[in-house]
């Protein structure tokens, strides 16, 4: 049945177990990847309303669009390889028995969550660049909204790595690799969903 | 049984207490009759709904209550397509009903006539100004950043349209009778709202842009000027008046007020005239301004010359000194008639505030300091600042390096009505208020002990 | 024998049985205990948030008298209770309690889907809790920004706590935000996937299809809320202008220049009226329940209460600028927003409508939790129709900013849906604690608050009506207002403590019953909904015993046809079932 039809029938009209025996959940998916998408919408409307405040403070008057310090770019190349890496580590884990941090997608799961404490530390830094000459977080709202967007986004990008550090701790030990399929793969969806939104934030932030 | 009978009566009583009620609507002075047109009409429709639903929610429950010994049971009825297709249509129709007149009267409020004349109100906390233009007919540009102490409107002084501008800084304002009327609305600080009750219309004034309103004023009287949007600690003392005056009165008014160039162009106060005026007060004031306690003669030093020159002027016109129960007051009033000119005010105002503060002196039983920074803090120093030094801005006089005598005397004369209640004190009625935050001797004392400390 | 699916066979695996008191009772990952937990704390900020509303009404009603409020405690007195009872209650108290203790038990599951999850949520709630109430013993106090906290005025001079209490309630509200998600994360994930067997969507009862839009609507709307105290911070603490225009602040410049207050005004009410229907849709569900039972008939209407929560959940998302009719922004988004707000009532009508027409021909048992539902369908009608004041932006314009908007949004946001929570408390009660309350002590409860709080708020619209203005430290001399009008402050100030002494009943009858009140039965209501139905009162940890329950029919099979019994619970096969399948048993 579909969920119209199920939002539409006369429930009072029908006795017994119409699904069968088993329970029918809404969609078919595990609860944790459902949760994770769940979250990823709600992400997705905190990245889109700030979108939408910079739109309006963009057109008060007083804003100079700011010049993206070329560092910037390497950063966005450190997020990229943290995905590919965690993307290396769904793939890998398909083919093994047991895992552990030390080989094959641990060790890749491992690398990829390196790569995204280099892109934080990479954007701290150009934190630091910015105060630095002289185009600090009061400056200019463009500015402001730079620090802004990059923070939310890191914080978003350090929850991810709080999973992955719990996770990276678990398999100091070795462990059956079915176990874990699931985490690398919630993790390369997220790190996804987070490089997407940033390559967007870095457009809005670098054209406007 | 109980709910069914309580519920009938609580329907049949709010109908009563609604007839019945004195509490309505001010007499309306604007042309926005059609407003109160669309709220009669809304209680029209509301209040059958009112009284329909619930009498129908009491008969259910009167009707349908279990009783002992009986086994009735409930119908099974999951539910009435028809019935329920029905009900939707029914509180369709009411909710259009309310609404197109409300719309329709909104596209009046949203298109402001072309001939209406325009004038300024501008907020800051918490006091009003007022700014209309001048024979040009445009009011000039203005800004924050060209807000100072002689430019309280931010009126743009390269502007050659503002120079002609009517500017008010005293919380009132006039407005002619039956011509349309567009209020520019800005504020300085934080938001504002300017509410007429009597005009039915009111906008939030926002920093930063001008929003506006309009109406017709089709009555004359005095009426008051509320803000309605929470401002801070002095939301509810934000006061000032708006006459609506016949248009030829209203002209006369208009003539007599100073232009924005009159007011940049005051010659400067003179020193050395003020200090030949100030021989006078010196025999109870003392030489340099140090005030005398047995003669109840306040300290000067220290104090704004803005101040003590509005004081001068208000002991002048009876505001201040006339109460009978002010002994003090009536021994000051005969001499500021010697200054009695806007120029003699100005210039020995100026030379007081030459001379050097000396140290307070501690004459009263000494409170606590802290639980007395406390109250100052939460409640006195966003006029007066932290520092006790007040401000131009708030019309806030210093307190630091007062005589704590002295404080307690007008503080107290603040509370038992002998100053601030007069209708041309400007500001006074913001302390009758404010002290409030002192209710009892301790809690002054506390207070005064603090002000004291603050150099 | 019965059919043991997969879920159950692994329930030692899923459930960690809690073995010491702390893991039982405090760092419990079991949903009751965590409901209570929740329940607890959001009660006990709600009676400080009800001492605020006394000394508020203390210095309405007897200005001069108390000499502890000054104005500067008197606008922190009325942020700080309206900010606890809209936030810290009734969004606490109807998701994280009633969405914790119902949504596994109405849906036939052992616990939420992510238990560990759920407890941290409770954790982050009182971590909040205990921040904002930090901020009542910092220097300068807590915020005085009213509850709203529009910028500028909430970090600027001339607001109390304008740089410590503000931040207070800044960082206390975004660690609710991370606890109200990681709930909400919960109750959708288990109410889509983890329902029992044969409880397909519509077979829900309402109280689970409140609650779960409710927290759609606040998984969307919080991060509203969350971005504008985030941005507010950030113009605090490290000198931004997203909210700050150029000003000054005593006599001098700002550091501000060029920020958007209406910018701030959008997205807090962005949240800010999702945030009503968060805390009216749950209430609407339970209600339904209630009177459904009560009334022993089926909800009437099913389908359309259903459909009617759904379309108010979107539209609560189409009307926010209602709240922002004199706000100064561009007066054309009046007429949509108007239009807007006048057609959701229309499917907030037709659930006034479905509930009486439950009651109509029903076979109605007046006790408590029935007293306070229809006690709620009175309030809720009188302050939905003056919503219809309100949205209608012509008429709001004279009404805005006065007591006339504190009147209405008390009556239908405050009044109503505590009332509900009364409702369900009492309903629920034998099944949280195994005993029955005290059912007179109950009634008095009822009468002392339904009839106190009406005598608040009725009277207090006709103060709106004289102009009077909200949020007024006193209202000093004025030509518009007559001395009558202290007369009828006084007498909602006498009402409201009335009403606020009279919680002291609620209070006694529910401690003195966990001892002393008769036992009560599984089902002691005669409910059809699987609460009912466990095993065990209270229900134990897992909540089903061996077996989860299967759902044959309805929520709302009351007095039907034929059936000797006046409800059929909904995990009973039922004649028919068994003829057509020959099961010899498939229910616990």
């Amino acid at each position: 049945m579909s969920l119209y039809q199920d939002v539409t029938n006369k429930p009072w009209d029908q006795v017994g177990l119409p699904d069968g025996i088993e329970s029918k959940p809404v969609f078919a998916v595990s609860n944790e990847r459902l949760a994770l998408t769940v979250f990823m919408i709600i992400a997705s409307v905190v990245f889109s309303l700030l979108v939408v405040s910079y739109y309006i403070r963009m057109n008060i008057g007083d804003w100079v669009p700011m010049s993206i310090p070329t560092q910037v770019w390497l950063n966005t190349a450190l997020l990229v390889l943290s995905s590919v890496f965690m993307q290396g580590a769904v793939f890998v884990s398909h083919k093994q028995l047991s895992v552990s941090l030390y080989s094959g997608a641990g060790l890749l799961f491992g690398i990829g969550g390196l790569f995204a404490i280099a892109f934080v530390a990479g954007q701290y830094q150009v934190w630091g660049l910015l105060a630095d000459t002289g185009q600090g977080i009061r400056s200019n709202p463009a500015n402001s909204f730079f620090y802004l967007l990059t923070s939310v986004h890191v914080a978003h990008l350090g929850g991810g790595l709080w999973v992955w550090s719990k996770s990276a701790i678990r398999l100091t030990h070795a462990a059956t690799s079915d176990h874990f399929h699931q985490t690398f793969s919630l993790c390369a969806v997220y790190w996804h969903f987070l490089l997407i939104v940033w390559i967007g934030l870095f457009l809005l932030l670098a054209n406007t | 049984m109980a709910i069914a009978v309580v519920l009938f009566l609580l329907v049949v009583g709010t109908v009563v207490f609604h007839f019945a009620s004195p509490w309505w609507f001010t007499d309306i002075a604007a042309h926005w009759s059609n407003i109160d047109f669309t709220i009669n009409l809304t209680f029209w429709v509301t209040g059958f709904v009112f009284i329909a639903v619930n009498l129908f929610l009491a008969y259910s429950v009167y009707r349908y209550r279990q009783r002992k010994g009986s086994t009735h049971t409930a119908v099974y009825e999951p539910e009435n397509a028809r019935l329920e297709s029905g009900l939707t249509i029914l509180t369709t129709i009411g909710v259009v009903a309310m609404l197109a007149p409300g719309l329709f009267v909104w596209a009046q409020f949203v298109s402001v006539p072309d001939d209406a004349m325009e004038f300024e109100a501008f907020a800051s906390q918490w006091q009003w100004s007022f700014r209309y233009p001048g024979a040009d007919g445009v009011l000039g540009t203005a800004d924050i950043q060209h807000i100072s102490e002689l430019n309280p409107w931010g009126v743009n002084p390269n502007d050659p349209n503002g120079q002609d501008d009517v500017v008010v800084k005293r919380p009132t304002m006039v407005l002619p009778l039956n011509q349309p009327v567009k209020a520019l609305l800005r504020s300085r600080d934080v938001l504002h709202n300017y509410t007429v009750p009597q005009f039915r219309v009111k906008m939030d004034m926002v920093p930063g842009m001008v929003s506006y309103l309009w109406l017709t004023p089709t009555r004359t009287g005095s009426f008051e000027i509320l803000c309605e949007q929470y401002c801070g600690l002095g939301h509810h003392i934000m006061r000032a008046t708006v006459e609506v005056m016949e248009p030829a009165d209203f002209q006369n008014w208009l003539n007599a007020q100073a232009t924005f160039a009159q007011t940049q162009q005051r010659v400067a106060a003179d020193t050395t005239v003020g200090q030949q005026q100030y021989a006078v007060c010196a025999s109870c004031h003392g030489a340099n301004g140090e005030g005398n306690r047995a003669l109840n003669a306040p300290k000067l030093a220290g104090l704004q010359p803005w101040y003590i020159e509005r004081q001068l002027r208000y002991y002048q016109e009876g505001v201040r000194g006339s109460n009978p129960e002010d002994s003090f007051g009536q021994m000051m009033a005969p001499m500021a008639s010697m200054v009695n000119s806007e120029s003699a005010r100005r210039n020995v105002s100026a030379y007081i505030s030459t001379l050097p503060a000396p140290a307070s002196s501690v004459t009263l039983p000494v409170g606590d300091a802290a639980r007395g920074m406390r109250i100052y803090e939460a409640n006195c120093a966003a006029c007066h600042g932290s520092d006790g030094k007040g401000s131009w801005a708030t019309d806030a006089p210093s307190l630091a390096g007062m005589d704590d005598w002295y404080l307690a005397n007008q503080l107290n004369n603040y509370r038992t009505g002998i100053r601030g209640d007069h209708d041309g004190d400007d500001y006074g009625y913001q302390m009758v208020s404010m002290v409030k935050a002192m209710r009892t001797q301790q809690q002054q004392d506390d207070v005064i002990t603090y002000i004291n400390s603050l150099r | 024998m019965a059919y043991v699916p997969l879920a159950d066979q692994d329930d030692a695996h899923a459930l960690h049985d809690p073995q010491s008191f702390v893991t039982k009772y405090i760092w419990s990952q079991d949903h009751k205990v965590i409901a209570i937990q929740y329940g607890g704390v959001a009660i006990f900020v709600g009676l400080i948030a009800l001492g605020l509303s006394i000394i508020m009404r203390l210095q309405l009603g007897f200005p001069d008298t108390v000499s502890f409020i000054d104005p500067a405690f008197y606008y922190q007195a009325v942020t700080m209770h309206g900010m606890i009872m809209v936030i810290y209650l009734l969004t606490a108290l109807f998701l994280g309690g009633f969405g914790n203790y119902l949504i596994p038990l109405m849906c036939g599951t052992r616990d939420m889907v992510f238990p560990f999850l759920n407890m941290l949520s409770f954790w982050f709630y009182l971590l909040s809790v205990l921040v904002l109430l930090a901020s009542f013993f910092i220097p300068g106090g807590p915020t005085g920004a009213g509850w709203t906290l529009y910028a500028p005025q909430s970090i600027s001079m001339g607001t109390p706590g304008y740089e410590g209490g503000i931040l207070f309630m800044l960082i206390s509200l975004a660690i609710f935000i991370v606890a109200f998600t990681m709930g909400g994360l919960n109750y959708v994930t288990t109410i889509l996937q983890a329902r029992t067997r044969g409880l397909t969507l519509m077979r829900l009862p309402l109280s689970i299809w409140g609650i779960f839009t409710a927290t759609v609507l606040g998984l969307f709307a919080f991060p509203a809320l969350l971005v504008s105290a985030i941005m507010l911070g950030f113009d605090l603490v490290l000198g931004t202008s997203f909210f700050m225009p150029a000003m000054m602040e005593l006599g001098e410049q700002s550091s501000y220049d060029g920020g958007s207050p209406i910018l701030f005004q959008h997205l807090f009410w962005f949240f800010g009226h999702p945030e009503v229907y968060i805390v009216a849709l749950p209430a609407f569900g339970l209600v339904s329940d209630v009177i459904s039972t009560h009334a022993r008939k089926n909800i009437f209407g099913y389908r359309m209460m259903v459909w009617a929560i759904i379309a108010i959940g979107g539209l609560s998302f189409m009307v926010w600028a209602h709240h922002m009719y004199v706000s100064g922004m561009n007066p054309y988004f009046g007429f949509f927003f108007a239009t807007t707000t006048l057609i959701i009532a229309v499917p907030t009508a037709l659930k006034v409508y479905n509930w009486v027409l439950t009651l109509w021909q029903g076979n109605i048992r007046l006790n408590t939790p029935m007293l306070f539902a229809i006690g709620f369908i009175f309030t809720f009608v009188h302050g939905g129709l003056t919503g219809l004041f309100l949205g209608n932006v012509i008429i709001d314009i004279p009404l805005a900013d006065t007591y006339f908007v504190v009147a209405h949004f008390h009556m239908v946001m405050g009044v109503s849906p505590v009332l509900v929570l009364f409702a369900a408390l009492y309903h629920w009660y034998p099944k949280v604690t195994g005993r029955m309350f005290n059912e007179t002590l109950g009634k008095v409860h009822f009468w002392c608050t339904f009839l106190g709080t009406y005598a608040i708020y009725l009277p207090m619209h006709y103060l709106g009506f004289l102009g009077m203005p909200r949020r007024y430290f006193e209202m000093g001399s004025t030509d518009f207002v007559p001395a009558s009008a202290q007369a009828l402050n006084a007498n909602i100030t006498l009402a409201a403590i009335f009403v606020a002494v009279a919680q002291i009943l609620f209070f006694v009858n529910i401690f003195w019953s966990l001892r002393k009140g008769d036992k009560a039965s599984g089902n002691p209501w005669g409910a059809t909904t699987l609460e009912w139905q466990t095993p065990d009162t209270p229900p134990k940890h897992g909540s089903w015993g061996d077996e989860l329950p299967s759902v044959y029919r309805w929520a709302y099979d009351y007095s039907v046809p034929g059936h000797k019994e006046d409800f059929i619970p909904q995990n009973e096969p039922g004649e028919e079932y068994e003829k057509t399948h020959h099961t010899s048993g498939g229910h616990a």
